[in-house]
């Protein structure tokens, strides 16, 4: 039976194991769950707002694998460059136990077809077509910095996405559902029982019931005001289709957040934000203001104001903005990225076959990832070895698996030494049905019973990347089995059927009921639509929160006023409007882009300190403080009252910190 | 730098109910306009929402008819650049046109094995249950990590 658009066919479904979302971290989940749900029964399945083949950050494609341990760093290198540039604040058990299994499946992406740059026994580097030696059986990859691999990644996704889809069976698999809302379970709050969703592509409501749930769906982008407002709005520097759905959801559902006032701003090549990475670590490239000063070396004493972290051999990515913010304020901007100079030294030691492969190279960074960047260069004549190009700093962004640390609180493993306890001065704060320490039974489970992540959705840990993201849906995958296997109860939704139907299809039935009270579609004060909605979003979080037009300042007082306008906003978005099934996914989208931002405000609120400079800044503590807030900040959203509470968790190190600074 | 459709390359994947770049872009953009009514030309798809458009190149590279191009975006971009890829099976070839006239070719590989040819557990051992709660993955690939365990301080 077809559905109508204002009455929508619904299908309910159950299964032990739902996946949401189609990244790299699902991607992974999927290789993984089959082999240990082999025999069980355990009927799966995985659902994509998009279409796998391209769904995620890794859509594009990429020039890098960003994290590939190799046989010459420890796994602990990895926790302690992660802790180090997200300011001491990550859970090392998470980023140490990523650290020992990600190369597992970088190797798996080179067998399966992804061309993985090598370095021969001269020192020379060439493309992964060559067949040179794998990685696993010891080739040596490529290096552009200390932890990246350079590739041929314009069809990673495509090429990791076929072995997903193939391990899972396309008859699990469906496509362009766009799951907006979790169910708890009648019996126990907290629980998951299920998610719903609707059809993108037909009048379709689905209702899943579940035991196990895998969400993977991706950061935040677009709560900010971006730099570019008309057609450019879309060239966000991460994926525009990245909503906040993991992080609102899993709120809603009353699983504990951790972190959400971390946020990136990305310094990136101005209005393409093409990657820089390559730049500085491949082309040996510098940065500098407009009179060629390098503002790393120049303001190189501003860090000292934050010990331990700014001092480094590599200093934390939101002090590398602080230095070149200065420089901004101060009247010396443009920024640049000298890239004439440094392929003006490259070509001293190279044959001119090799400088016609380092031009291919550096087109290539932009056009496996980045084609806008190209776009940029192509409309203003800029070749990269005459003539300079300006960087910015971008809009922020919220993420748990790039240079971000923002998520969900979830359980680690337990055989690196993390706490099982909490005993710091403010524990009592902490609500009481949440768990104790850092590992509660299943690796990758939130505080809700049966609700996993991965990728950008684990919070406090961070530089995951593509290759982190895939290894950490393989480790939710099998522990999910292994929950799924203990815990045989039947999912009882706590709403009913009829209910979550009316209110996915509100937006829909608000634009029927009132779409003739105006003669014109858009203005109508009934309703708002939901690209107006993300304007005044966007607006409140870029004056208010911190973002470009404060130059990354804001102070209690602002955020009281950001407080008061985001609830007004929060309830209008019970007033958002869907024409067609497309509108409909855009109303969804910002309404899980509001809570993804509220509880972005909220933690800066809280965390009376400014621990990002650089990429944010509380003038009215704008310091960093370690005796009072060297500890995670977490919080829980309740659903019925709306309300957040946040609280601290007391952070600790399981491996020497202090071996960064020797 | 929205996509934008060739009106006179698109044939809207002759007539089946949804077109290549519907299918794939990641962020449901791209609309066939079945009756005309959007566009003035029916049985052609077009970009819905070119300001939401991420320049992922997902529908320039799967296009069937090679139909959609994009055009740098209008607010940021001055006019005249172009940048086109044709995306075989092993590799993907870019035309770079700048403004100013000058042309550049790359061609870069894009997978080693052959398309659909991934055969995911062929050669893998089964999962071992009794290690369901311990460190690894089901197989071993040569790259887990173990690790220095005199690193872990609070072992």
């Amino acid at each position: 039976m077809a559905g109508e658009f204002g009455n929508p066919e619904v299908v309910e479904e159950s299964v032990d194991i739902l996946m949401i979302g189609g990244g790299m971290a699902n991607c992974g989940a999927a290789f993984e769950i089959m082999q240990w749900a082999k025999g069980t029964d355990l009927k799966i399945k995985l659902v994509d707002k998009a279409a796998m083949d391209r769904s995620g950050a890794v859509a594009q494609g990429l020039s890098a694998i960003n994290t590939y341990i190799g046989t010459e760093q420890d796994p602990a290198d990895y926790a302690r460059m992660v802790s180090n540039d997200l300011m001491g604040i990550t859970r090392d058990d998470l980023a140490y136990d990523l650290g020992r299994h990600v190369d597992e499946s970088v190797h798996l992406f080179e067998e399966w077809g992804l061309p993985i740059w090598k370095t021969d026994e001269n020192g020379e580097r060439h493309d992964g077509s060559k067949g040179l030696t794998p990685l696993k059986d010891g080739g040596k990859p490529v290096r552009s910095g200390k932890w990246q691999i350079m590739i041929n990644g314009e069809s990673y996704k495509w090429i990791v996405a076929e072995a997903a889809k193939k391990a899972l069976g396309i008859e699990n698999i469906e496509e362009r559902i766009f799951v907006v809302k979790l169910v708890n379970d009648k019996n126990d709050p907290n629980r998951i029982a299920g998610a719903v969703g609707f059809s993108v592509r037909e009048n379709k409501v689905v209702v899943y019931r579940a035991k196990a749930i895998l969400l993977a769906a991706g950061g935040c982008v677009n709560i900010f005001r971006p730099r570019s407002v008309g057609e450019g709005t879309g060239r966000a520097w991460y994926p525009v289709w990245n909503a906040g759905s993991t992080y609102s959801m899993a709120a809603e559902a009353g699983a504990e957040l951790t972190m959400m006032e971390n946020r990136f701003v990305p310094t990136r090549f101005k209005d393409g934000y093409g990657p820089v990475g390559a730049w500085f670590l491949l082309f040996k490239a510098k940065a500098t203001n407009a009179f060629g000063e390098v503002y790393m070396d120049k303001n190189k004493d501003m860090l000292n104001d934050y010990p331990p972290y700014g001092q480094a051999a590599v200093p934390a990515s939101c002090l590398r903005n602080h230095l070149m913010l200065k420089e901004m304020k101060e009247g010396r901007g443009p920024i640049y990225m000298d890239t004439v100079t440094a392929l003006a030294n490259l070509r001293e030691t190279l044959s001119p076959r090799e400088v016609k492969h380092l031009e291919a190279e550096a087109w290539e960074d932009f056009l496996d990832m980045c084609v806008g960047q190209c776009g940029i260069w192509v409309g203003e004549n800029i070749e990269p070895e005459k003539k300079n190009s300006e960087l910015m700093p971008t809009e922020p962004y919220l993420l748990g698996s790039h240079s971000g640390c923002c998520g969900i609180w979830t359980s680690g493993p337990t055989d690196v030494g993390a706490p099982t306890t909490e005993d710091h001065a403010e524990k009592d704060k902490i609500p009481s049905h949440l768990p104790e320490g850092w590992n509660w039974g299943y690796r990758g489970m939130t505080t809700i019973k049966g609700l996993f992540t991965a990728g950008d959705g684990v919070g406090a840990s961070g530089h995951k990347f593509s290759s982190g993201s895939h290894a950490e849906g393989r480790m939710a995958a099998k522990a999910m089995v292994k929950y799924c296997l203990d815990n045989d109860h039947t999912p009882e939704l706590d709403t009913d059927v009829d209910t979550l139907v009316a209110e996915i299809y509100q937006p829909v039935r608000t634009y029927m009921e009132h779409k003739d009270y105006t003669t014109a579609i858009d203005v109508n004060p009934h309703y708002i639509t939901p690209k107006m909605l993300q304007f005044r979003l966007q607006k409140i979080m870029d004056e208010y929160v911190a973002g470009v037009a404060t130059y990354y300042t804001t102070n209690a007082e602002m955020l009281k006023v950001a407080e008061e306008k985001l609830e007004m906003l929060k309830e209008d978005a019970m007033k958002m409007r869907a024409k067609d099934l497309h509108e409909l996914l855009r109303a969804w989208e910002n309404y899980h882009r509001i809570l993804t931002a509220e509880a972005h405000m909220k933690h800066i609120q809280f965390r009376e300190e400014s621990r990002y400079p650089g990429f944010y800044y509380r003038m009215d503590k704008n310091f960093v403080d370690e005796e009072n807030w060297k500890c995670f900040v977490n919080s829980v959203y309740d659903k019925n009252t709306k309300q957040w509470t946040c609280f601290k968790r007391q952070h600790y190190d399981l491996v020497d910190k202090s071996k960064l600074f020797k | 730098m929205p996509t934008f459709v060739r009106t006179e390359k698109c044939d809207g994947c002759k007539g089946q109910d949804k077109t290549a770049c519907m299918y794939i872009c990641p962020h449901d953009l791209m609309k066939l306009d079945k009756d005309g009514s959007d566009t003035g030309h029916a049985m052609k798809a077009y970009n819905q929402e070119p300001e939401q458009c991420w320049e992922c190149y997902s529908c320039v590279k799967i296009c069937p008819q090679n139909a959609i191009e994009a055009r740098h975006y209008a607010d940021v971009v001055p006019l005249g650049g172009s940048v086109q890829p044709l995306r075989g099976t092993d590799s993907i070839m870019w035309t770079i046109k700048f403004r100013n006239g000058t042309m550049k070719r790359f061609k870069f590989p894009i997978r080693t094995t052959a398309e659909g040819s991934i055969d995911p557990y062929a050669g893998k051992p089964e999962a071992d249950m009794s290690k369901i709660e311990q460190p690894r993955f089901f197989n071993d690939e040569n790259g887990y990590r173990a690790g220095d365990p005199s690193e872990l301080i609070r072992l």
